[in-house]
């Protein structure tokens, strides 16, 4: 075996045959369950499958459905206001509390254990907390009022414009901690040296983080916004928590179109229909993203 | 000889919970968990330990939105529990075409259920291509008005008889600080009060032609246009209940908290568990005062097909006890539904459920909603009157949007 192997040119195919052996079962997980259950969902999105799956195609029929639906248009509007701001707000105070932690300060450690410490509830506990915190009738408004203001009204759980800002306030209360830690992570791995530099041509500490430390963390902003996105997209529980959808459907999310639809209105073709809409949005954001970045790494 | 007892009790605890699996345990899953529910299910539960057996109880918190997909998902993904609750109807419907549900044809024949089971309309639920999947347990009726006394006499004015009166009370009401109308934020509550007024205001031929022949010219039309401003009064009425359970608002109303709330019969039982007395303490007004007809939905057991010969067994014993006479009025006292024999003697019923069977007697009777709509055509019913009640939707659009939804309903 090994004289044959020396003859000839090394088989590509069995170079790292151990590493190679042991990925096995990655790959087969990524191919079958991931890839295997995309394509069954889009698939069985063009059939009018109810309650249990059935191949019987119907065209587009379910995509129009779901585009003429009221909620579905709610829902993609609610994402797209929730996902903006969520996003800029949590890299923007995650990084904000990362650099004043960085300023040597005393007690770092508890501080940091504070911030993290939402970041360790699940989604369902902290949307009950805030759902208390934000219930006009024991939470802040009633605070506020027994303090004296007796016509202060903060109500945004039961007031269908803003109710979208209260499951913001209670994610980004549960999120920023992440986003800080993973910031400071990276503000530490800047060279001591750096600091030194930028003191001694008299840069002002803005500009200094701004135009050079900023700059030199691209790697952890990346891998800070896809954490942050992913939980964009899949937000579900958050708002099952706060507000079940309500009032009315102004809360309503994609996620949880796609489950109360497959499940409790027994109609799988809808529910597959507005699941592949979501992972297509994804796939408009992602690719172009994976490709500049993946794609210039290479040449780099 | 310590070692031994230790040894033996041990064994004991690993030997004790299959020699029980063996005298049949039966896993029975229902949304039975409210106070007055729950307490109605326990005489379920405990005719059916009577019988030798045990009942294995699986009560999933959260109304039926949320614990019918785990249901499903158990018998489709091959758990199946010993039986389970559903409205009997089209929810279930699949699953007994996919062969998951078990044929109870032969205990009915045997029992007699075509006879004894009043209106028959409920076994014709149950009946798909000639064979019977479920055994009805209860009449639930959609079509009541709960009325707080309490709340009246605080704002000054007399209990009103119907519904218009109701109307014209409610600023009386609001001026008292009571919420006229308690309506909780699950969606299906705003939409069964929707098939409600549609029912006391349009009438029973109306109804049938909406929701049985799925006629979108008369959705469209006149008669269903006032429906909806009915339902505008309903929502401006409905201002300031937040609430989401149907308990917590029926609460509201136990408490005078709110005037009124036009739910199921279901609420009697929650009235009955705080002491209070039809007629005293609250009133009830079926087909809201105005047309005293009752719809005939319910629950019913379903149950799903299992490989174990004992179980199997036991779920014909079950099958039988939830009609048994004796089980029919003990469930149904406690639950506030009506019975589906016609032959079991209610003389301790209170006066709402005196009402009740009157009108069952009488046959001023229609079918449900979930007999009539299936699953998918309920929900986007939903989505539209959740959205109704919580925004400024005018009327016309939501009637525009109703019909769209009866024309392509299945």
């Amino acid at each position: 075996m090994t004289g044959q192997a020396n003859a000839g040119r090394p088989n590509q195919l069995l170079r790292n045959l151990n590493a190679k052996i042991a990925s096995i079962p990655m790959i087969l997980t990524a191919v079958v369950i991931f890839l295997g259950g995309t394509v069954w969902t889009v698939v069985y999105s063009f059939t009018n499958s109810k309650l249990l799956p059935r191949l019987s195609f119907v065209g587009l029929d379910q995509y129009e459905r779901l585009w003429a639906a009221p909620r579905w248009l709610v829902s993609i509007q609610n994402l797209a206001i929730y996902g903006v701001f969520s996003l800029i707000f949590s890299l923007v105070i995650g990084f904000l509390l990362a650099a004043l932690m960085d300023q040597k300060i005393r007690f770092e450690n508890t501080f940091r254990t504070i911030f993290l410490y939402p970041f360790a509830l699940s989604f369902i506990v902290t949307g009950l907390v805030w759902q208390w915190v934000l219930n006009p009738e024991f939470g802040v408004q009633s605070v506020v009022r027994s303090l004296g203001w007796s016509s202060f009204t903060f109500d945004p759980l039961y007031n269908s414009n803003i109710v979208i800002y209260g499951i913001l306030i209670a994610a980004l209360w549960q999120g920023t901690g992440l986003v800080m830690c993973l910031m400071l992570a990276g503000l530490r791995g800047i060279d001591e040296d750096i600091w030194k530099a930028a003191r001694v041509d008299g840069i002002p500490m803005w500009k200094t983080y701004l135009f050079i430390i900023i700059p030199m963390m691209r790697a952890v902003f990346i891998t800070t916004l896809v954490i942050i996105a992913s939980g964009i997209v899949k937000v579900y529980d958050l708002v099952v928590a706060q507000t079940s959808g309500g009032p009315g459907i102004s809360s309503e999310v994609p996620a949880k179109y796609v489950y109360d639809y497959m499940f409790q209105a027994q109609n799988l073709g809808q529910g597959f229909a507005a699941s592949t809409m979501m992972l297509i949005t994804v796939a408009i954001i992602i690719v172009p993203w994976a490709y500049l970045e993946f794609g210039g790494r290479k040449r780099g | 000889m310590k070692l031994r007892l230790l040894a033996a009790a041990l064994a004991a605890t690993v030997v004790l919970p299959l020699g029980i699996a063996n005298a049949a345990d039966l896993e029975v899953t229902h949304w039975w968990t409210s106070g007055g529910e729950a307490a109605a299910v326990a005489e379920l539960a405990k005719a059916f330990d009577a019988t030798g057996n045990h009942w294995v109880d699986g009560a999933i918190a959260g109304s039926g939105g949320t614990a019918r997909p785990i249901m499903v998902s158990r018998i489709t993904g091959g758990d199946p529990m010993g039986a389970t609750q559903f409205n009997h109807g089209r929810q279930a419907e699949e699953l007994v075409q996919a062969g998951l549900m078990r044929d109870l044809t032969d205990v009915a024949t045997k029992e007699n259920w075509k006879e004894i089971i009043k209106p028959s309309s409920l076994l014709d639920s149950c009946t798909i291509d000639g064979k019977i999947y479920c055994a009805p347990v209860n009449i639930h009726s959609w079509q009541w008005l709960w009325l707080s006394n309490a709340a009246f006499k605080t704002a000054g004015v007399d209990v009103p008889k119907n519904w218009d009166e109701f109307v014209a009370s409610a600023p009386a009401l609001e001026k008292a600080g009571i919420v006229p109308l308690a309506v909780g934020g699950q969606p299906w509550q705003s939409a069964g009060a929707f098939d409600v007024l549609m029912v006391a205001i349009a009438g029973k031929d109306t109804f049938n032609k909406v929701f049985g022949d799925k006629d979108e010219a008369v959705a469209a039309g006149p008669e269903i246009a006032k429906v909806f401003k009915a339902a505008d009064d309903a929502r401006k009425m409905s201002k300031g209940s937040n609430v989401q359970d149907w308990n917590q608002a029926t609460n509201l109303v136990i408490t005078g908290k709110a005037g009124g709330q036009i739910m199921g019969d279901w609420a009697q039982g929650e009235f009955q568990l705080a002491g209070q007395k039809a007629g005293t303490d609250y009133t009830c007004l079926p087909g809201l005062g105005v047309n005293e007809i009752i719809s005939t939905g319910g629950d019913a057991f379903y149950f799903p097909l299992l490989k174990d010969a004992e179980k199997s067994k036991a779920q014909e014993v079950l099958a039988s006890t939830l009609l048994n006479p004796k089980t029919q009025v003990a469930f149904n006292l406690k639950k506030g539904s009506l019975p589906v024999r016609g032959d079991v003697d209610l003389a301790a019923a209170n006066d709402c459920m005196k009402k009740g069977l009157d009108i069952l007697a009488k046959g001023n009777v229609i079918q449900g909603t979930d007999q009539l709509l299936s699953a998918d055509s309920q929900k986007q019913k939903e989505d539209l009157f959740s959205e109704f009640f919580a925004s400024s939707m005018t009327p016309e659009d939501a009637q525009k949007r109703f019909a769209e939804i009866i024309a392509s309903a299945d």
